[in-house]
């Protein structure tokens, strides 16, 4: 049993690195900011994610637990936030996304 | 795995200040500066539990803020050329009451 | 005055998991700042609806993590074979759609999935309007009246 809960924990773990760095790749991949940030909001998430949960499992029904619960909440309610503060600055300093169909925004009533 | 974590995550490190470097926009600077407190902040988790002491998970948790806080503080200067004021803030506070 | 006695239980409880000590002398430390934080909190007008919302749907909010979750991982996984594949197959598109939701909670809500959805990133958010910055067509397509809309509207519950 507890064999099984490490085995997860380390797959998780592992997961959970290789988007950290799939993140990375993207941030120097990517043509243009917005572009950019999707692929950091990659760490963001499922980078977090699998590597809180990772040592959640290492952790047991401990206080430590808890903390690791808390900075996943933490990371998943302000981390939004904080690209969409940065997306909507470059809006407003008129930065020109790069996009697929040269300029025209598609607007859906 | 622990320590393949820690590796990654500085590799991750590592290629987001190269982004800083690059980055053409103070936007792509700020970024690379939030996925570098992020990585920290989960760098921080992982050495605990590396080192065997999980209370630096405390130093995680506000690590998580700041970085947050950073990232509206720069982004407000940047929009606003300063902190705000103590007196604007108070007439601001006059005026909705 | 419901939602302050519960802002403030949810203050002491915060603090009891972080310390994880429970001599007296720190509980009633923690019990004493976290009544000062309600009072200031009062003051700052910051404990109303939005602040500490008790008044959504809570089924339709439990139903809606593990939802989210899933289509978190849909997307970060499409976005991952994207940024790793050799061509770099994206469609980066500008899309514009009015939200269904009325209360601020609501678009917030919204708003935040969206941007936590690796893919859609919202640029500006309105009450009547939502600008979405999507990594491919695909993605900015499902967007105006998708199922996450729906959810979020269910959420607010009213």
């Amino acid at each position: 049993m507890s064999t099984l809960v490490e085995l997860i924990s380390a797959i998780s773990l592992l997961l959970g690195a290789l988007f950290c760095c799939v993140g990375g790749i993207g941030l120097i991949r990517m043509p243009d900011f917005y572009t950019r940030m999707h692929a950091a909001s990659i760490t963001e998430t499922l980078g977090v994610g699998l590597i809180l949960f990772g040592l959640l499992l290492l952790a047991g029904w401990t206080l430590v637990a808890v903390k690791l619960l808390m900075v996943g909440a933490l990371v998943f309610f302000v981390s939004p936030t904080a690209s969409h503060a940065l997306a909507r600055a470059a809006m407003t300093c008129r930065l020109k996304p790069v996009l697929a169909d040269a300029g025209e925004t598609t607007s859906k009533p | 795995m622990l320590a393949f974590a820690t590796l990654a995550l500085l590799v991750t490190v590592a290629l987001a200040l190269v982004r800083a470097a690059l980055g053409p926009t103070v936007f792509d600077r700020l970024q690379a500066a939030n996925t570098v407190g992020t990585c920290a902040m989960l760098l921080l988790a992982v050495l605990g539990f590396l080192a065997g002491r999980p209370e630096f998970l405390d130093l995680a948790l506000v690590y998580g803020l700041l970085n947050a806080i950073g990232v509206f503080a720069v982004l407000k200067f940047l929009r606003q050329g300063d902190l705000g004021e103590a007196s604007k803030d108070a007439a601001n506070l006059r005026e909705r009451a | 005055m419901a939602r302050q006695f519960s802002f403030l239980l949810s203050l002491i409880a915060f603090w009891l998991l972080l310390s994880g000590m429970f001599t007296p002398f720190l509980i009633a430390a923690g019990i004493g700042s976290a009544i000062v934080i309600v009072l200031l909190s009062r003051r700052m007008d910051l404990a109303d609806h939005e602040g500490h919302p008790v008044h959504l749907a809570w089924v339709a909010v439990l139903s809606y993590w593990p939802w989210l979750f899933k289509e978190i991982i849909k997307s970060a996984w499409d976005v991952t074979r994207r940024v790793l594949h050799p061509a770099l197959p994206i469609s980066p598109v500008l899309v514009e759609f009015r939200p269904t939701q009325t209360t601020d909670v609501g678009l917030v809500i919204h708003a935040n999935s969206i941007t936590l959805t690796p893919g859609t990133i919202s640029v500006e958010v309105g009450p009547d309007r939502f600008l979405v910055h999507a990594l491919t067509r695909e993605a900015g397509a499902g967007l105006a009246g998708s199922e996450m809309d729906r959810r979020c509207t269910a959420l607010e519950g009213n």
